[in-house]
């Protein structure tokens, strides 16, 4: 609003930008650091766990169903597994699959969104209309279509939730080569004869990136809530595999009396989204202020 | 860097001294010394980034709502604007000192009808419902304006109207200062014309000082009385227009001026 | 305006007849499976290849696209096989429910969505601006089923403050009969003045009610906190400031109204989005709406079913974002339509 600029170069002023943004957002640096903790749970789970073998095929129906304690700090499973060995095993699962569902959403919305944003004409009509086509249901009715006709395993649910998502991305890098083919600059470099290829690569894809960045972080949490109800709905994972949907799932029927079985693995869901909503939502502040990151294709809050 | 002595003397109404405005520890106004005087235009020259709209927000008291730390001296004909409760300066913003600034249309909030900011602002300052009325009617006819223009919303008035909407808010509010803060910068060179007309009908018929603030050195050199010239925050030069355009003392002045395109010159052989 | 409203309802059939395409293709991936469900597990072949040609499963993909699209049109959405019956009485008698279940949760999203937006955007990055956000993004990333769970658990199991099956006490049926009118609990009872039905029925609703709500309270908390800061810092706003007004009429009057017209666009948007999402809460809280239908045909893999309910959910979708574009088209005087 002010038009002071400041005396300061602009190099400068954007990592003290950032520093600023980093300190003074304690709600950032608290997603960061759930984030951080879950990767590291993930990465660090075998050797954590006080019973990793209950993560696997493992069972003690000697000590099923025991209430929380000191050597089981979750309680014990309905075949008496270490709860709190198979949360943090959990951590695995989920992020993977956010991984995996943006890795391939990425890697065909960015081809197909830059070309039906580059190109225009008719290859982009049709392919926004193909997307308007999947955008016109929620994510988690259509992946619930395609998980229930496919057998039932964590790769079911991947591709499943991928179906649903990559138009995201498409839309997304559509909208970005759109506007950036759009400019000046583009028109005289076409005008020059500056081949396609280098246009794009230059400076479409750049541009894209940050806006990039910033839906991949918020989608993260979307996608392990979206996993996770697939799971709990038997789609999923299946046992032994320690995912906290199926966890919340199989711990349904004993829940009046054992609340431990559902209440820990859904807290974890519950963290791992929050963290991960935070540091997108964090991110999103510092990349692109002004983004008009969607809620489904909507304007929605920074 | 003083004010050169050749205008006769001027009854002062608002007297800037000292004045520094910082945001945290970046300082962006160093501001020694600025004089407007009764019924004067001075120009307030400079590139984007020389503090010159930071100066008119603190005129107006809205630099603190920016974040920035204001120190030194406003005075409004003696009174002390620097550190006054915000009470005060509500009743001082609009009343005595108005402000115009660079997107008219935008200035104007889309989903009400122009002139219910407008009259508003006059209810506000203590006029009753048909005074305020009567009062905006006639300030709009002063800018040459159909008063029937107050029932519009914003985007249903040209640019040049718009500005000349919030020229007559200025007006009817009978404020002692104006602001103007790049007003014409996004208007074509012929409304520029209309509205430059229309500040010195309000400077010449009810005395308005006028500070005028703009990057364009020619639009100022037709305007101002007085100018001076902002450089990173701080008065590099100021005097009577003639004077610093036609013989800049500073080197800044030097090249802004040398700068400025000379319509018809160079061009008779 | 006219012209625009057509545009884009053209374009809404457009992704409809797409939507069908496309849940009539993945439904019919699994070899056998309308026909073996109809017949049941134990039919032979040959009465398997009899329900095939009953169903009309032999003929080529294509067509059986087109004769089930006339027939939508018609409104024939063929027969669901886990109620033996026409899928759009079954849908029709769902949806109440879940409409008013979505209602009242949108009502508690609201309710305290826009006052927390509102304190949000004007303490902005002060404490209860944090606070809130947090809460905001805490809401959002809840996972439906589990808070379902938990608030029975709480709420039943422990406090007996609320019920947890059913839109109201069956044993009500047989005491105090409902009329069924709009075949929603508490509208039948509010208006037929069946008072001890409407006390059940508002008992029940609040716990399901509050799981529903609270993705869209999280949104709707968020949506007003950065309208309301967008608009605050635009010209305007800063205009009225150098007019002389005073913090909180600037705030109160003269942010607020531009503010609304992005809520209002989202809300159509947040309603269809909580509808289709509602299936984990209907299932846990044995609430008979369209979610709890659908969860019911994806188990029982019935075709008919699962493309009737995405079809009726893709409808209600492409009728939320068309609701949107209309109103933000109407409510902002810069749109210009022609």
């Amino acid at each position: 609003m002010s038009t002071a600029e400041p005396v300061v170069e602009t190099g400068e002023r954007t990592r003290a930008r950032v520093v600023g943004v980093l300190l003074s957002n304690r709600l950032l640096l608290f997603g960061a650091l759930i984030a951080a903790l879950i990767v590291l749970v993930a990465i660090f789970a075998p050797w954590i766990a006080p019973y990793p073998e209950d993560a696997g095929s493992a069972t003690h129906p000697e000590i099923l169903l025991q209430p929380p304690s000191w050597e089981h700090p979750f309680g014990t499973d309905q075949v008496g597994r270490d709860v709190f060995s198979r949360v943090l095993y959990g951590a695995r699962v989920s992020p993977a699959i956010a991984f995996m569902v943006l890795a391939i959403s990425i890697l065909i919305g960015v081809p197909l969104g830059v070309a039906a944003g580059f190109f225009g004409g008719v290859g982009d009509d049709v392919i926004m209309r193909i997307t308007d086509v999947f955008l016109a249901l929620p994510a988690l009715l259509l992946a619930l279509v395609f998980a229930a006709v496919l057998p039932p395993s964590l790769w079911s649910t991947t591709l499943a939730i991928t179906i649903a998502w990559w138009p995201w991305y498409t839309r997304l890098l559509r909208g970005q080569a759109a506007s950036v083919t759009g400019r000046p600059f583009v028109e005289s470099a076409r005008a020059l004869g500056v081949p396609n290829r280098r246009i794009v690569f230059r400076h479409v894809l750049p541009n894209s990136l940050t806006p990039l960045i910033v839906q991949a972080s918020l989608d993260v949490g979307g996608i392990i809530l979206t996993a996770s109800a697939l799971s709990f709905l038997g789609l999923g994972a299946q046992d032994p595999t320690p995912d906290w949907g199926l966890m919340v799932a199989q711990g349904q029927a004993y829940f009046q009396t054992q609340w431990w079985l559902v209440t820990f693995p859904g807290l974890a869901i519950l963290i791992t989204a929050v963290g991960f909503n935070l540091l997108g939502d964090g991110l999103r502040e510092i990349l692109d202020p002004h983004a008009t990151s969607t809620f489904m294709g909507r304007k929605e809050a920074p | 860097m003083s004010e050169a002595a050749a205008t006769t003397a001027v009854e002062t109404r608002l007297a800037l001294r000292g004045l520094q405005i910082a945001f945290g520890s970046r300082r962006v106004v160093d501001l020694d010394e600025l004089d407007l005087g009764a019924g004067e235009i001075v120009g307030l020259a400079g590139e984007s980034g020389s503090g010159k709209s930071m100066t008119a927000m603190a005129i107006l008291g809205l630099a603190t709502h920016l974040g920035a730390t204001v120190g030194g001296s406003i005075r409004l004909e003696g009174e002390e604007l620097v550190g006054a409760p915000d009470r005060r300066l509500r009743e001082i913003r609009g009343r005595r000192i108005a402000a115009i600034f660079q997107s008219p249309v935008s200035a104007f909030n889309p989903v009400y009808r122009v002139g219910e900011g407008f009259i508003g602002a006059l209810r506000l300052h203590g006029a009753d419902a048909g005074e305020a009325k009567e009062r905006a009617e006639v300030a709009m006819r002063e800018v040459l304006l159909s008063p029937d223009l107050l029932r519009r919303y914003p985007h249903q008035l040209s640019g040049g109207q718009a500005q000349r909407v919030a020229i007559a808010q200025a007006l009817a509010l009978r404020a002692e200062v104006l602001l103007a803060d790049e007003p014409t910068s996004a208007l074509d060179v012929t409304v520029q014309a209309e509205i430059l007309e229309s500040l010195r009908r309000v400077r010449d018929e009810v005395g308005m000082s006028i500070l005028f603030i703009s990057h364009d050195l020619a639009v100022l050199a037709e305007l101002s009385d007085r100018l001076a010239v902002m450089q990173h925050g701080v008065v590099v030069e100021s005097g009577s227009t003639g004077q610093v355009l036609g013989d800049p003392r500073d080197d800044y002045t030097r090249e802004l001026v040398a700068a400025v395109p000379k319509v018809g010159e160079g061009l008779v052989a | 305006m006219t012209r625009y409203v057509l545009r884009r309802l053209a374009q809404a059939v457009l992704v409809v007849v797409g939507v069908i395409v496309l849940t009539f293709v993945v439904a019919r991936i699994v070899p056998g499976a309308p026909a073996g469900s109809w017949a049941g597990p134990k039919a032979s072949q040959a009465e398997l290849d009899a329900v095939r040609e009953e169903l009309g499963l032999d003929a080529p993909l294509p067509e059986q696209i087109a004769a089930y699209f006339a027939g939508v049109v018609q409104g024939d959405w063929g027969i669901a096989v886990h109620t033996r019956r026409p899928v759009l009485e079954d849908l029709m008698d769902r949806a109440p429910a879940s409409i008013e279940l979505v209602v009242v949760a949108m009502l508690f999203a609201l309710t305290l969505g826009i006052p927390l937006g509102l304190l949000s955007a004007r303490w902005n990055r002060k404490l209860p601006d944090s606070v809130v956000r947090f809460g905001s993004v805490f809401a959002v990333s809840m996972p439906s089923f589990w808070l379902a769970l938990i608030l029975q658990l709480l709420f039943f199991q422990k406090l007996r403050w609320f019920p947890v099956a059913g839109q109201y006490d069956p044993n009500l049926d047989y005491t105090h009969p409902l009329m069924q009118y709009t075949h929603m609990p508490i509208v039948d009872a509010l208006i037929t003045g069946n008072w001890w039905v409407l006390r059940s029925a508002l008992w029940h609703i609040v716990l399901p009610a509050i799981v529903v709500a609270a993705y869209p309270f999280g949104v709707i908390t968020r949506m007003v906190r950065a309208s309301v800061l967008d608009t605050l810092g635009e010209d305007h706003v800063r205009m009225v400031r150098a007019l002389g007004f005073s913090e909180r009429s600037v705030f109160a009057k003269w942010a607020l109204k531009p503010a609304w017209n992005p809520l209002i666009a989202v809300l159509a948007l947040v309603f269809a989005y909580s509808l289709a999402n509602s299936f984990l809460v209907e299932s846990i809280f044995n609430w008979p709406g369209l979610g709890a239908y659908a969860a019911a045909s994806v188990a029982a893999l019935d075709t008919p079913a699962i493309v009737g309910v995405t079809l009726f959910i893709a409808i209600v979708y492409v009728i939320g974002n068309l609701v949107v574009d209309i109103a933000q088209a109407a409510l902002d005087p810069r749109i210009d339509l022609s």
